[in-house]
């Protein structure tokens, strides 16, 4: 695992990404479709993996409070932090970075292996900024979506449990939901959204862009992009937790 | 006209093209022939500013492509149509939407004249009829095929083709192989192919150039190809059997 591999190629390609775009027009409409192919069709996964870590760590908290001098509504409060803080914006970004970002990586780097970023080129079209622009937009615009959905779905997972085992009273897990809450909590899961979005469709980008060879490098390479991505997503927490909490 | 000036290109300490000089007149098809890895497709990219070359220069008319800005090269470019080796057909793009989108990013046509342009353009090639296939339904003639109707949508002044007919049956290879001369005749284009097989040459060969280790080893034409005493040429031309075959009834 060489960490900045290539980071000065990393910065060639986006400086060229961000240099020149194409069309305004054909900008907006691939955009929009992007927005659908990466986000919304993400977001049933989101889901299911969102609402069963809810489900799982209400559970585990349930099963550890035993003793009557911590507060049932503990439980709720602390679903809400793992969720908010740490599980919707960073785990749920790692694992989209498995979906979308090899997804980003395979796209680009078979149209590299096939000539058809050369084509794109010969016609005068900067392909850098065609190919991965949209995609950086449209993911970054579309993160904070998936991951409030994915704190909605996640505290819901926790409320079936309420219901199901009746350990913790419904009433006292809402009460948790809200205790000591401020709206920081969400702005803060937000602007993390914003990075690891970035993150992860700019990398994988990368990646795709600098392939060489054929379909055997092409799956190196998605593979490259999601390992790394990863790595910049726990990276980025550390710092961000840093600035905003430290 | 294309002019090439002492070109020289290597990767690494690895000479690929050792100091090729050449020009390519209009309205002739100028083949480039060599073993496969002899550089013809990093000759190619060289002379589409794929590739920028270690030395040497290369004229487009008279302007001398590596020493443009940026944006005067890409007002060369888009009087350049190429057909890769692989085709490069857009997989996200139908087949119109393939031959559509060099004039829905460089033209002012209107959507009719859009239409009327890609089905010109369809007709050319023999895919009249196919608007609507996507590239996984096309067989590999198709997609060569419609590489070229997509190469020719805006009328280009300069046509590369980098191996056009390698893969192919031989009635398609024909068939393709005709229709680049015709294109150049018709519209007076500078076309250059890369090729490595003989039909192409004896058929549509009016300037060849024989690329070998890295030198421009060899230029002439169809008519006296076949009268070369020089032996890496021979060499080439006689590997394959239906060559030798025409040798001894000729
Ligand atoms: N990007 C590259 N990096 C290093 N070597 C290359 C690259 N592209 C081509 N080559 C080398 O240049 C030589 C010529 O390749 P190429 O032009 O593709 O041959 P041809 O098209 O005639 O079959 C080959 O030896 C190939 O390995
Ligand atoms: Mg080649």
């Amino acid at each position: 695992m060489n960490l900045f591999e290539g980071i000065t190629d990393y910065l060639l390609v986006m400086k060229k990404t961000f240099t020149r775009p194409v069309k305004f027009k054909t900008m907006v409409q691939q955009i929009v479709h992007e927005m659908y192919y990466l986000g919304v069709e993400s977001l049933p996964i989101v889901c299911f993996l969102s609402l069963f870590i809810g489900i799982v760590v209400m559970i585990q908290i349930a099963f550890q409070m035993e003793s009557p001098l911590i507060p049932k509504y503990t439980a709720g409060f602390i679903t809400r932090v793992v969720i908010i803080y740490e599980f919707s914006p960073t785990i749920m970004s790692m694992l989209l970075s498995g979906r979308v970002g090899s997804r980003i990586a395979a796209e680009i780097g078979t149209m590299k292996v096939t000539e058809q970023i050369d084509a794109l080129e010969v016609m005068g079209i900067n392909s850098a900024s065609y190919l991965i622009l949209p995609k950086i937009i449209a993911f970054v615009l579309i993160m904070p979506v998936i991951i409030t959905f994915s704190i909605f779905c996640g505290l819901f997972g926790g409320y079936l449990i309420t219901m199901i085992t009746g350990e913790i009273p419904t009433s006292e897990y809402f009460y948790g939901l809200r205790a000591f809450f401020t709206s920081f909590e969400i702005t803060y899961a937000l602007i993390k959204s914003l990075f690891f979005g970035f993150i992860i469709t700019s990398i994988s980008g990368y990646y795709g862009y600098i392939v060489e060879g054929g379909a055997l490098e092409v799956g190196k390479n998605s593979t490259k992009a999601m390992v790394q991505s990863s790595i910049f997503i726990i990276i980025f927490d550390v710092i961000l937790t840093q600035i905003f909490l430290g | 006209m294309i002019k090439v000036k002492n070109l020289v290109k290597k990767f690494n300490d690895k000479v690929v093209l050792n100091n090729i000089n050449t020009t390519f007149e209009p309205g002739k098809v100028n083949l480039v022939i060599g073993r496969s890895g002899s550089g013809k497709t990093v000759f190619m990219k060289c002379l589409l500013g794929l590739l920028t070359p270690e030395e040497g220069e290369l004229f487009y008319g008279n302007k001398d492509f590596y020493s443009l800005s940026e944006k005067e090269q890409k007002n060369i470019r888009k009087e350049m149509g190429v057909v890769f080796q692989s085709g490069a057909i857009f997989d996200f793009l139908d087949v119109e939407g393939n031959v559509r989108f060099p004039l829905d990013m460089f033209s002012n046509m209107t959507q009719k004249e859009k239409i009327d342009r890609v089905n010109y353009c369809l007709e050319k090639v023999n895919l009249q009829g196919t608007n609507k296939l996507k590239s996984s339904e096309l067989s590999g003639g198709m997609k060569k095929r419609l590489a070229i109707a997509r190469s020719i949508a805006l009328n280009p002044k300069y046509l590369f083709c980098d191996e056009p007919n390698s893969g192919l049956d031989p009635q398609n290879a024909v068939t393709i192989d005709e229709l680049i001369y015709n294109l150049t005749h018709e519209f007076n284009t500078t076309t250059i192919v890369n090729t490595h097989d003989m039909n192409s040459v004896i058929k549509i060969g009016e300037k060849v150039i024989f690329l070998y280790e890295g030198h421009l080893w060899w230029e002439g034409s169809n008519e006296n190809i076949l009268k070369t005493d020089n032996k890496e040429l021979i060499d080439f031309i006689f590997a394959s059997s239906l060559a030798q075959k025409l040798l001894k009834t000729s």
